[in-house]
């Protein structure tokens, strides 16, 4: 993985100081909330319901053991002991004192890590494959251009006080498990037939309160270009982004309000800009491939008796190996995804201890790796087979085991109003109902791939408009409600889910969750996903099932 | 009411203007400047591109900050100098504070109006990075080209 | 009734505001005042940029409190209703907090 050079080092540093000055002057007086809370903000620092909240950010969602410990080292001392993934590759505390920060992005810098540009309208934490440089069919590691973007949007002169937040997401295979078509920019690098490596741009997508599926604004951008178009973009952006109404400040009403304008903008900044300048010297490029090259797999054989005899012996074994082990590229290795939604717990919380935990096992097990996901789970991405059982019953020590990836339980929920000052209602509790209802395995395997996930309110960090079956908290006169979407997906078939029809009240929604899902099991088909079904039959069905005859 | 200038690197407080001021929109009415020095205000809104045979004639154009959280002034003032190539003053009016500083310094800006700013609080922030990873209107020279440039000497 | 609450600067602990005008973690201990006295009072409190982060009137009464923000604001009170062993309620044992 990328490793700090001096240049890196000493700016982030800087960085530190000039935010330790910034509090200073806020204590002192000198600032009122109203000039601070841009400066925090941009350094990663809000203020929720109970106290500030500090999202450091994890590039792309690289992560080594030293990484993971110093996280919860900070968790302990810091904080309540826990940190919360999210959605964007990020970890979140929910407890630090304003005057404490900047010691500990000072601690966080000891790792090489920072929370630079977490929040604030500027170009956030660029997120990307939790599988890179593991999965099968990967045309390149996509962490080398998320590395380049992370280095040219740091602290950029020109696009750090944009109209609205900028998300950014990259990959590098067939199979997307970036969500790169609900994103600002989505960026997939492919060959084309020539052989040569270039990025498809999607441009505009986004969820919140009116959710687009991104616009694709170019088939094929020859890689070297990357900086030069991106500069492009942001300079449209930066210029004809609306202003005037922060609702429609995001760039997918820029671009959707007429995309073939949109593309010509782009296009006639770009052919008039300094492209050989903005792209930066190629030795950079190569210097930074070479921190992302394999590590050195052991050359052993694809399958392994020890792990076939082993599921065998035991069901459980065997019913996470099926549910939570991925293919990888080289013969003899898996990707193993942890978990971090035991059931009835807060999706994405994990203990410092369990943190711990997950780091003795990569440095042992998985070349010293750890990737956090958007679905708030973490990833080792290279253990060998022989090793799964080890690592099964090393994560099963600290609850780290549940076999639900993919599944009912496995939900997306943010902090909602548990924690969130911007909140409309409750997610955790949703979640945690709703995966105690689909806590049997056996229940939870036969109703296979369903995506369920909840946002407290329509600024959408659980991605609700993404899920197979989304829950949006609504606020009725003081009284939590929430509204169902269903057909969504964050995928390479993105689509954004629709709003079935009036919400239904917190006793109400698990109810129709299961009514749903009871639906699904007794109309699909051999091997149809819930997303196939709904995409097969369309809307009528589903809203009678949630509303009877009242639909019509 | 003190204006920041960047003279040689160093960081200048002083109140001394370019010459009289007019509005784009004045000049669009007909004003036109006559002898001596002359400087031109320009709304973030418009496209500084079009309007290069207006501020060749001017000795400094001053570009609008209405809120600090309104970036626009910055690509305006990228494209004056990278695009447009000019070389007069390029001026930062409005709601200024000292942590935006170097962003205006590297997009081209070489005079801040900072009203009644902390002069020591502008000094140290454009002093707060001893280097950059973009490449920008500044001369500084961005970190990738720093480390090919090290490669080089290796 | 109303109370006054806030975030303190320092940290971003929720507090209220007593009877002597002094910031208190304790929903307990907050003052409860009528319409027309809260405004005046959040002034005052407003002009105390160094303490406090933010300040806003909530509708209360000696139980807790009440109206449209209830829930959100019994959530600052007492702490995440998901984590009980978190916040306020697990701090301060009184049955006041
Ligand atoms: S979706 Fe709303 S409630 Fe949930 S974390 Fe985001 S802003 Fe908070």
């Amino acid at each position: 993985m990328y490793r700090y050079d001096e240049f890196d080092e000493t700016f982030v540093r800087e960085r530190v100081a000039e935010f330790r000055g910034q509090v200073a002057r806020r204590l002192s007086g000198e600032l009122s909330e109203e000039q601070f809370k841009p400066l925090r903000l941009m350094n990663g620092v809000y203020l929720q319901l109970h106290a500030y909240m500090l999202r450091v950010a994890i590039p792309y969602g690289t992560l080594s053991a030293r990484q993971m410990r110093q996280l919860a080292m900070i968790a302990r001392k810091y904080d309540k002991g826990y940190g919360h993934f999210t959605t964007r590759q990020n970890i979140q505390y929910n407890w630090p004192a304003l005057i404490d920060v900047p010691d500990i992005l000072d601690d966080l810098a000891d790792v090489e890590m920072h929370s630079i540009q977490t929040s604030g309208n500027c170009i956030r934490n660029v997120t990307s494959d939790p599988y890179a440089g593991a999965a099968a069919n990967e045309t390149d590691d996509p962490r080398i251009w998320a590395e380049v973007i992370r280095q040219w949007s740091s602290q950029h002169p020109e696009f750090s006080f944009l109209p609205r937040k900028f998300k950014i997401a990259v990959t590098a295979s067939d199979k997307d498990r970036a969500a790169i078509k609900v994103h600002d920019i989505g960026l997939r690098l492919y060959r084309n037939e020539d052989g040569e490596r270039g990025f498809q741009v999607f441009v505009g997508g986004g969820l919140g309160r009116t959710p687009y599926i991104g616009e694709r604004i170019r088939e094929f951008l020859p890689e070297r270009q990357l900086l030069s178009y991106l500069e492009a973009i942001m300079r449209v952006y930066n210029r004809y982004g609306r202003r005037d109404n922060k609702f429609k400040a995001r760039i997918k009403i820029l671009v959707s309000s007429d995309p073939d304008d949109f593309r010509r903008l782009v296009e006639e900044e770009w052919a008039k800009s300094d492209r050989e300048k903005l792209n930066g010297p190629l030795d950079e490029l190569l210097r930074v491939r070479r921190f992302f090259e394999p590590p050195k797999y052991e050359n052993i054989p694809q399958t392994c008796n020890s792990l076939d005899a082993a599921r065998a012996r035991n069901d459980e074994f065997d019913r996470w190996v099926r549910n939570n082990v991925s293919d990888h590229r080289m013969a003899g290795y898996a990707i193993v995804n942890v978990s971090l939604k035991p059931i009835g717990k807060a999706p994405g919380d994990i203990s410092a201890e369990a943190m711990e935990t997950v780091a003795d096992i990569a440095e042992r097990y998985s070349f010293d790796e750890i990737r956090a996901t958007h679905e708030q789970n973490l990833c080792l991405p290279h253990v060998r087979k022989a090793d799964l059982f080890d690592v099964w019953r090393a994560l099963d020590s600290a609850r780290l085991a549940t076999a639900n990836i993919g599944l009912a339980s496995d939900i997306i929920a943010c902090p909602g109003l548990d924690y969130c000052d911007l909140a409309n209602a409750r997610s955790i509790p949703v979640a945690a109902r709703i995966a105690e209802r689909f806590a049997d395995s056996d229940e939870a395997d036969g109703i296979g791939e369903l995506k369920i996930k909840i946002s407290g309110c329509i600024n959408a960090c659980g991605h609700h408009h993404a899920g197979h079956i989304g829950i949006l908290g609504v606020d009725k006169k003081g009284e939590e409600f929430y509204q169902i979407t269903l057909g969504g997906s964050g995928g390479e078939d993105a689509s954004i889910g629709e709003i079935t029809g009036r919400s239904f009240s917190s006793s109400e929604v698990v109810d129709a969750v299961e009514r749903l899902v009871t639906f699904y099991k007794e109309n699909r088909t051999v091997g149809e996903r819930f997303l196939d079904l709904y995409r097969r039959l369309g809307p009528a069905p589903f809203k009678e099932t949630l509303y009877g005859d009242a639909a019509h | 009411m003190a204006t920041l200038r960047i003279k040689n690197g160093s960081a200048l407080f002083g109140d001394i203007r370019k010459g009289q001021e007019i509005s784009l929109a004045a000049w669009r009415e007909g004003v036109r400047p006559e002898a001596g020095r002359f400087e031109i205000s320009i709304p973030n809104t418009e496209d500084i591109e079009s309007l290069e045979n207006v501020i060749r004639r001017f000795d400094a154009v001053i570009l609008d900050f209405p809120v600090f959280s309104d970036g626009r002034a910055y690509s305006q003032a990228r494209i004056l100098r990278e695009r447009l190539g000019y070389k007069g003053e390029i001026r930062a009016r409005g709601d200024i504070l000292c942590d935006q500083a170097l962003f205006m310094i590297r997009c081209g800006f070489d005079a801040l109006e900072i009203g009644n700013g902390d002069k020591d609080a502008f000094t140290k922030a454009l002093g707060a990075y001893s280097a950059y990873y973009q490449i920008a209107s500044d001369n500084s020279v961005p970190i990738g080209a720093r480390r090919s440039r090290r490669r080089d000497a290796a | 009734m109303k109370a006054i609450t806030a975030n303190r600067l320092s940290d971003g602990v929720v507090v209220y505001v007593d009877a002597h005008g002094a910031l208190v973690e304790r929903f307990g201990d907050a003052q409860l005042f009528d319409a027309d006295e809260a405004d005046e009072a959040l002034v005052r409190i407003l002009e105390r940029k160094g303490a406090i982060a933010s300040a806003y009137l909530i509708d209360a009464d000696a139980a807790g409190p009440t109206g449209r923000g209830a829930l959100r604001e019994t959530i600052r009170k007492s702490g995440p209703t998901v984590r009980r062993d978190l916040g306020k309620q697990a701090e301060l044992t009184d049955e006041r907090v």
